[in-house]
């Protein structure tokens, strides 16, 4: 059933005409050919299709573009700013955080979102105590990011290349 | 997917009027669940009424010092407040140990708790399952069922499903004693979350005992005054569902056990308070010993299937473990 929407995408919006089952991983990429997200399992468990919403990370394959409403869709490449690459951007660059790179912009989205939640001292699953400030140990990178696979393994780099910014942003030692 | 109709209302009593008009439609809350059932063909509602936005997503206080989370209040939230954290550590640690840091961002607390088994007959629609196609059979029973429960199945006739409930949150609120706030077609109402899941009976389509039409718009925590938490055993550290997990509570004074709250995850159809467990501690010395035997009295009743047996001495286990931690003074 075909219902009006307004997207609202890395700062722009768009008016689209969706059928209500078109998820938002399919509306981003198959109606706005923005495909910084990816489809990976389209059933929520290995995270490559990560963009914020509003801010915070969340699976786009389990989203009804038609539930968006007026929130801010963030993807991997709307984290740019004036063209120039985020910090994670660079800091996966340098850590060599990824083979062949189809799950990187789920990660790098879900590593901001890692890094807000921390700074909000939100506590994760390996946090002992729960009310203390947050520092994003390997073990609680490994942890919170939990939620994005990666198929070459490149695991080894990715904590490091979140570590390094989560360091430069205070929220590790 | 099947084609539906996706509809808002302006608040939860219209968004319950129009779904009680509408009787093959479903409230959509977060849909971390029932998007990817609908994906599957599992779920085919013809009309979505969406009360994600409509339920409050505010943890408030109540005035006999406990808490009143909104339906709409996402899993993440809820882990993160403070005072969920402080007073029920077991809470935060239940859904921190629950899903990933996407999912709990978009899953609520009334959906959490309205989630489906996630067996792997139920999820496959050219399986037998009598809990998603009922008369059909029952593909685990003596399929594949290593992570099926132990407790409380029905084993004979159209009734027969040996799935588990798979929330963790739902485990730590049974050993908490919340009460489920209910909108419904008639009204408001309230329950024990212990009176929300049901076993499968001879019908096990129906997972709880909420009728078409009614919306859970709050859960209300009791306040807490012992120390509580969490234990989760899975087979990968992170992202899994429990094999068997357990929600505990315990206040030991001189040596005896003067207060417990008990619940088991990964063993039943239901969250599975651990009733007979309870009975057997209260009074006696918080003893490895005794939690032991408290753990063997909920356990007696287990009915374990071909490849899940190893739940039970598991379960027992991770019993003692926790309440050992909690013992020790751990908090």
């Amino acid at each position: 059933m075909d219902t009006e929407i307004t997207l609202r995408v890395d700062g722009a919006a768009h008016p689209l005409t969706v059928d209500t089952r078109t998820t938002l991983l399919d509306a981003l990429r198959e109606r706005l050919r923005n495909t910084s997200p990816k489809k990976g399992c389209d059933h929520g468990q290995c995270g490559a299709c990560t963009v914020l919403l509003d801010g915070r990370r969340v699976n786009s394959c389990l989203v009804l573009a038609v539930t968006v409403g007026d929130a801010e869709v963030t993807t991997s490449n709307g984290l740019a700013t004036d063209g120039q690459p985020h910090p994670l951007h660079r800091s996966f660059v340098r850590r060599d955080a990824f083979q062949c790179g189809y799950c990187t912009p789920g990660q790098i989205c879900s590593a901001a979102g890692v890094l807000e939640e921390a700074r909000a001292g939100w506590p994760s699953a390996v946090t002992a105590d729960l009310t203390a400030a947050v520092e994003l140990t390997d073990t609680e990178i490994r942890e919170r990011m939990s939620g994005n696979l990666c198929r070459c393994a490149a695991y080894a780099h990715i904590v490091p290349a979140v570590a390094d910014v989560a360091a430069a942003e205070g929220v590790r030692r | 997917m099947k084609e539906f109709r996706y509809e808002r209302s302006p608040d939860p009593a219209a968004a319950v009027a129009l779904l009680a008009r509408e009787p093959g439609g479903a409230f959509l809350g977060g849909g971390t669940n029932l998007v990817d059932l609908m994906k599957l063909g599992v779920a085919t509602p013809d009309v979505l009424v969406d009360v994600r936005e409509l339920t409050s997503a505010e943890v408030s206080d109540l005035p006999d010092g406990g808490l009143r989370i909104g339906a709409g209040v996402p899993n993440a939230d809820l882990a993160a407040d403070r005072r969920v954290r402080e007073r029920y550590p077991v809470l935060a640690q239940a859904l921190l140990a629950g899903a990933s840091g996407q999912l709990r961002n978009r899953a609520t607390t009334g959906g959490n708790l309205l989630q489906r088994t996630r067996c792997g007959y139920f999820t496959d629609v050219t399986r037998p399952c009598n809990k998603r196609s009922p008369g059909s059979g029952c593909g685990a029973l003596h399929g594949v069922h290593r992570n099926h429960a132990i407790l409380g199945q029905t084993f004979e006739g159209p009734g027969a499903c040996v799935a588990t409930h798979p929330s963790d949150m739902a485990v730590a609120l049974v050993a908490l004693d919340a009460v489920v706030r209910v909108l419904g077609p008639d009204g408001e109402r309230s329950l024990p979350i212990g009176e929300l899941h049901r076993l499968p009976g001879n019908d096990p389509s129906r997972d709880t005992t909420l009728r078409h039409g009614e919306l859970i718009t709050a859960v209300d925590l009791p306040p807490l005054d012992l120390p509580s938490r969490y234990r989760k055993v899975r087979e990968r550290a992170s992202y899994a569902f429990a094999l068997v997990s357990v929600a505990a509570a315990l206040r030991v004074e001189d040596g005896v056990v003067a207060d417990v709250r008990l619940a088991l995850g990964g063993v039943a159809h239901t969250p599975w308070r651990a009733r007979a467990a309870e009975e057997t501690l209260l009074g006696r010395p918080a003893t490895e010993e005794a939690f032991a035997a408290a753990a063997g009295a909920e356990l007696a009743a287990a009915t374990p299937l071909r490849d899940n047996g190893f739940k039970v001495p598991l379960a027992r286990n991770v019993v003692v473990r926790t309440l050992l931690d909690l013992s020790g003074g751990t908090r």
